[in-house]
């Protein structure tokens, strides 16, 4: 059967593509961001995934205000790297598992939550950025992502979001989908967006250094205490844009500890950097 | 009964939630349409043309004209949508958003990497923290007091 053996959790800042993409990496501003990174890019390589679930939000990307789904999987067999106005990143297309993503959305709805399914959408840094942190420099024509991709796209723009206890009840619901699929598949889930930050008005720049961790040693050790968090707490303390947080509870919630108290989990990764150019860089590598 | 919105309070922060969104769905679908090369091309040729084929408000469209992104806000737009006007300026994010706070590029550059703007008195409209309306625009901008 499948199973999920580690949750991953990621800023997916656009300017951390930026520097990427315009060999900046070196440079000192993005130095400290890079180097937080380099023991995951090992990780990733001592421990392969077969299949990436990659929980992210769209910025008015693929969905404008014409369709704006709460939760979106993408069962398509391939996603362009999307032009978000600066032309698209140069990024290798991303590859769909359409077999493992439909028997997902089959099971998480009859689970009640009520997906949209995706077969056409390009995908924003929202998704890429997260893959570039964690996978390296890629060449978009001779290389290829390490595996396949199931992108799940939360609605974390337009106001009211899905309440974090949602997300992480969805979490559950994703980890039994895919303990339910017959193939013999290693899953990675991640999360991603976040941490404190945010992008508008007299109040853009604010970052929380404090709430931030504070919120992180919550999730790690109390996951369900973490759930709870409303709304107005993320807005009011980790600016209008932390709220992307909630999407780290997705990932969170399909952990093995939280279905089975008795089973051990371990932090194999945990980084913070301020800042990111408006935001405040968060990092988890979580295994079962 | 009105719905509950307890996110009025914060300073300087404007959420874009249903109503904003109703109100703002010409204006961000115009920004929308900036994705699309050609379509940057015709609007830097010509701006007040192109907005004219929308269905936005006339104060929208002044908005856009002035690149005043506060305002946009305020008339429903959305930060991801508006960021599509910067891109075709060629503008960064981290521009986008620091225009928003009065602060030279500079400014707003030097507060980022100090560690960002702190929360203490910007959680709630009254208090006293940079963010709040008595203290707009922040930086050297701001009009010295008395």
């Amino acid at each position: 059967m499948a199973r999920i053996t580690a949750s991953v959790y990621t800023s997916h800042v656009p300017a951390i593509g930026a520097a990427i993409d315009l060999g900046k990496t070196h440079e000192p501003y993005w130095q400290p961001v890079f180097k937080g990174y380099e023991y995951s890019r090992q990780w990733m390589t001592d421990n392969p995934p077969d299949v990436i679930f990659l929980v992210y939000n769209d910025h008015a990307t693929a969905f404008s205000l014409d369709l704006i789904p709460t939760f979106a999987i993408g069962t398509a067999a391939e996603y362009q790297p999307a032009d978000e106005g600066w032309g698209p990143r140069p990024v290798p297309v991303v590859k769909g598992h359409p077999e493992l993503a439909s028997h997902i959305a089959q099971s998480v709805i009859q689970q009640d939550f009520d997906l949209t399914i995706v077969n056409k959408m390009a995908v924003d840094h929202g998704l890429t950025v997260p893959l570039s942190l964690m996978c390296g420099e890629l060449d978009p024509k001779k290389d290829a992502w390490p595996c396949p991709v199931i992108p799940f796209a939360v609605n974390v723009v337009q106001y009211p979001v899905p309440s974090g206890q949602r997300c992480f009840a969805l979490g559950q619901a994703i980890r039994k989908a895919v303990e339910s699929y017959d193939d013999d598949l290693n899953v990675h889930i991640w999360g991603t967006g976040g941490m404190s930050h945010q992008l508008q008005g007299a109040r853009a720049g604010l970052i929380n250094r404090e709430w931030d961790n504070a919120w992180l040693d919550q999730m790690i050790a109390d996951p369900a205490a973490c759930a709870a968090t409303p709304h107005i707490d993320y807005v009011r303390e980790a600016g209008s844009e932390g709220i992307e947080l909630v999407m780290w509870l997705i990932a969170r919630g399909a952990m093995a500890d939280v279905a089975d108290k008795n089973h051990p989990i371990s932090v194999r990764r945990r980084f913070y950097h301020v800042p990111a150019s408006n935001t405040a860089v968060g990092h988890l590598i979580l295994e079962n | 009964m009105a719905l509950e919105k307890p996110y009025l309070d914060v300073p300087g922060t404007i959420i874009f939630d249903a109503e904003q969104s109703r109100k703002g769905y010409w204006l961000n679908q115009f920004c929308m349409s900036l994705m699309k090369a050609a379509n940057r091309e015709r609007f830097k040729a010509n701006e007040r043309a192109y907005l004219d084929e929308w269905a936005m408000t006339e104060e929208q469209k002044q908005a856009v004209l002035a690149r005043d992104l506060n305002w946009c806000m305020r008339t429903g737009g959305n930060i991801y949508f508006l960021a599509k006007i910067g891109a075709t300026d060629g503008k960064s994010f981290q521009q986008m958003a620091g225009s928003m706070t009065g602060m030279t590029e500079d400014e707003y550059r030097a507060m980022m990497l100090a560690g960002g703007r702190q929360i203490d008195g910007n959680r709630y409209v009254g208090e006293d923290g940079d963010a709040q309306a008595h203290r707009q625009p922040q930086g050297a901008n701001h009009p010295k007091a008395d």
